[in-house]
């Protein structure tokens, strides 16, 4: 049975329509869900009281969320402000600078960073990272040890989409460069960059996804007290870190404050899309 | 026609087959559902494992999600048995039937490198509360202590706050854990750091070579031995909980945890088994 082309475009359109609505349901789905579990504390605590209450300690009705915002932002904050840097500068190296034997090697050495699993990043942060940083200064899980593990962990991230994205840089650029006696490292500074932008930009939203919302590695290293650190020696506790320490053996208020940390994190990653979005509108598309 | 009614037949008998076998199935005999305390369930599957064994066709499914889960998965008869890992507190005792299969203690752990061998109560109390902050006020080196305690919720946390009568907003950690395992490792990896975790792990872990020891808690050393005499302080045992007086194969399940067939797997687990005696006074109430 052969179909006509108007109806095989309108079989199509359906398929795109629905596999998109699904799509899109499944967040509003998740999104739903978390509030109708987080709706009981909310109800019976109020929103203001996650800000103001003296400490996180569910089971003694206290619930302050805000040193964990805290922490995830530091860690986060940290790892992407060193991660972004290195990620680029490596790539940079990787396509202009090295040979390409070495080029290639690095390329796949950079590719196995990205696919070890994150709990052999949390393991191997504790047995070695984190003495380390305990003969330092004690205790040694800390917020440091935190942004350390992540920038291993989100730097394969913007190191691959940096080298992907000056790959598709249109060589005709690299030669009208050449032809007018550029220096190599004006090339990159001058030509590169700017035309490699938009997918650096997307490399560096992608980390920061990725950094926000690491669980395992961060809970191995991090020492999970909750409080708003004042050095990067201090142990903080992540949102997501809160929410698989304490999951398993929640109930009542407990869990559904343990939904809230989701929707806050929710909100957090939202509110990252929509300032991302704002500034991709106006320097790179715009 | 001959062969159209052939046909039917066929489907009819298989139809038939497979209702009855989908009835056998469902009967609400052969499985039982456990849930409960993340300590009591690798030793629970091991001893579901055997029963399953001796019992062909019967199911055990269980599941972890610690002891709160198990009371209340036990109460809404979401599972057939709770597994909880604490003694019962408060209306607790009354609405529930408890069985002890094991007990289990807690004591403080320490790196081997640290040269405080004993810390009397008092100590461990100003330790945890960040009253004392230097191994040098307790007889040791010139280090600040690391102090590791556990996450809320968990039983461990529970035990070691009511021994000490200590609310979890007053302890001032340093590190706070998930299970065992993460304390051991977090304790062996910094010299200067003291944690609380099960003997039997702890005990497990030292043979094997891990750099941690066992401190005493009130003169009273910290083994499974002494743990089982009941000589040993903080120590809890491990319970299965139903809503109701067990009968049928939840009661068979039970009594087969209780029994000495399986104190072997008790002691593989790194558990101490109940003497007979102390079961038969326990599951009375």
């Amino acid at each position: 049975m052969s179909l006509k082309p108007q109806s095989a475009d309108w079989l199509l359109l359906w398929t795109l329509r629905c596999l998109g609505a699904i799509a899109g349901a499944i967040v509003i789905a998740i999104v739903i869900f978390l509030v109708l579990e987080a709706l009981p504390v909310l109800q019976q605590v109020g929103i203001g009281r996650f800000v103001t209450d003296p400490s996180w300690h569910p089971a003694e009705g206290f619930y302050n969320l805000m040193p964990m915002l805290w922490g995830t932002l530091l860690a986060m904050g940290g790892s992407v402000l060193i991660a972004t840097p290195l990620g680029i500068l490596s790539a940079i190296f990787c396509q202009y600078y090295a040979p390409k034997w070495l080029a290639n090697l690095y390329r796949r050495l950079i590719e196995l960073l990205a696919g070890i699993p994150s709990v052999v990043y949390g393991f191997w942060g504790l047995v070695v990272l984190v003495p380390l940083i305990n003969r330092l200064h004690p205790p040694g899980t800390s917020l440091l040890a935190g942004i350390a593990i992540l920038t291993i962990m989100i730097l394969p991230t913007i190191a691959l989409t940096a080298d992907a994205s000056f790959t598709k840089i249109p060589s005709s650029y690299l030669l009208g460069a050449a032809s007018l006696g550029l220096s190599r490292w004006g090339t990159i500074c001058g030509i590169v960059l700017p035309a490699a932008k938009s997918g650096l930009f997307t490399g560096v939203i992608l980390e920061t996804g990725r950094a926000i919302g690491e669980t395992m590695a961060v809970l191995m290293v991090c020492g999970n007290v909750v409080q708003t650190p004042h050095s990067l020696f201090d142990p903080i506790r992540t949102l997501t870190a809160n929410i698989a320490l304490e999951m398993a053996y929640a109930l009542g208020n407990h869990r559904s404050a343990l939904f809230v940390s989701g929707l806050v994190l929710m909100g957090a990653i939202a509110l990252l899309v929509v300032i991302a979005e704002a500034i991709s509108q106006e320097e790179i598309y715009g | 026609m001959k062969n159209q009614q052939k046909y039917t037949a066929l489907a009819v008998t298989l139809s038939l087959g497979m209702l009855l076998s989908a009835c056998q199935q469902n009967s609400p005999k052969t499985q039982l559902t456990l849930t409960g305390s993340s300590t009591v369930a690798p030793l629970t599957s091991e001893i579901a494992k055997r029963f399953e064994a001796k019992h062909p066709g019967v199911r055990i499914d269980v599941q972890t999600g610690g002891s709160s889960r198990g009371l209340a998965d036990a109460r809404s008869r979401l599972a057939n048995i709770g597994m909880v890992s604490r003694n019962l507190k408060g209306n607790e005792t009354g609405e529930f039937q408890s069985f002890a299969i094991a007990r289990d203690g807690i004591s403080i752990i320490l790196n081997t490198n640290n040269p405080v061998k004993i810390l009397s109560n008092e100590q461990i109390l100003n330790i945890y509360q960040g009253k004392i902050e230097n191994w040098k006020q307790v007889g040791g080196k010139d280090a600040p202590i690391t102090v590791v305690n556990k996450a809320e919720g968990r039983s461990t946390l529970e035990l070691f706050l009511g021994y000490f009568k200590l609310e979890n907003s007053q302890i001032k950690a340093d590190v706070v854990i998930g299970d065992n395992q993460q304390g051991i490792k977090t304790v062996a990896g910094n010299p200067n750091a003291i944690g609380y975790v099960s003997i039997g792990t702890a005990e497990y872990d030292i043979e094997r070579g891990v750099p941690i020891q066992l401190l005493p808690i009130g003169g009273v050393e910290a083994s499974t031995k002494t743990v089982q005499n009941g000589t040993f302080p903080l120590s809890r045992p491990l319970l299965l909980v139903t809503a109701k007086p067990p009968s049928g194969l939840t009661k068979e399940f039970i009594d087969f945890a209780q029994s000495q067939e399986v104190y072997d797997i008790v002691k593989q687990q790194n558990f101490v088994p109940i003497a007979t005696k102390n079961v038969a006074k326990t599951s009375v109430r």
